[in-house]
């Protein structure tokens, strides 16, 4: 299953990422699941992506980590906003 | 209802973001503007800069929901909206939130909702750069109570 990923904020930044196209096993179907897939990349990415630490918007969206996704969507992973 | 967004590296002038505003309409009793500036302190001691940086696509839709959410909450003529991205220093300015309505009552709760809502609503992100080093700021609880505070008003007028 393929989606498109975007990073913002601090977890860009430390894993020197903007955007990729990524190939996800298709049982996938949470932002958590989602994340927990990403963290088996190594060590910087477990540090990077835990729960707590980063927040997420589907297809420009904020969603929470329970929500679903599916082939195609925009991902977005970003540390918590700070605008204004 | 005039609504102009605008998310730009560049600098902007009050006073003539003011006079395009005004013109929206004769109507408008009431113009009100919040400017942001970059501070020069921080937890970490004196800022040399900040870089913000922002989620192009998802940042222009949020800011019109909002200002729409503030549309539907006040009798708005009017509402610009400029924030800036890239490397800023102490002193720049970041963010203008600018309203206008036929009374200042309006255009005062309107603009103050606007830039609550902005900062717990829109994908921007800041890293403040210091002597000590690198930190990305995250969303300030203080934040957070007020956008609650506005939501809480909310439901209180539907009940």
């Amino acid at each position: 299953m393929k989606i498109e990923l975007l990073y913002f904020g601090r977890p860009g930044e430390r894993l020197n990422i903007s955007r990729e196209t990524a190939d996800v096993p298709a049982g996938l179907s949470t932002l958590a699941a989602l994340l927990a897939w990403l963290r088996l990349r190594g060590e910087k990415w477990e540090h990077e992506l835990t729960d707590d630490r980063v927040r997420c918007a589907i297809n420009q969206e904020f969603s929470g980590l329970a929500a679903n996704i599916k082939e195609h969507d925009e991902i977005a992973i970003f540390s918590p906003i700070s605008g204004g | 209802m005039t609504v102009s967004i605008s998310i730009q590296e560049s600098d902007f002038d009050l006073a003539s973001e003011l006079v395009a505003l005004r013109s929206c309409s004769s109507k408008a009793g009431a113009l009100v503007s919040f400017v942001g500036l970059v501070r020069d302190f921080s937890n970490d001691g004196k800022i040399e800069n900040i870089y913000l940086e922002h989620y192009p696509g998802m940042t222009e839709k949020a800011l019109d929901k909002i200002i729409h959410e503030a549309t539907a909450r006040w009798n708005l003529l009017g509402a610009r909206v400029i924030h800036r991205i890239g490397t800023l220093r102490p002193n720049d300015q970041i963010v203008l939130v600018a309203t206008a309505a036929q009374h200042r009552g309006e255009a005062f709760a309107a603009c103050e909702f606007i830039i609550d809502y902005l900062k717990t609503a829109a994908p921007f992100w800041k890293k403040e750069q210091t002597g000590q080093g690198a930190q990305w700021l995250e969303t300030r609880d203080s934040d957070v109570q007020r956008m609650e505070h506005w939501r809480s008003q909310a439901e209180g007028k539907a009940t």
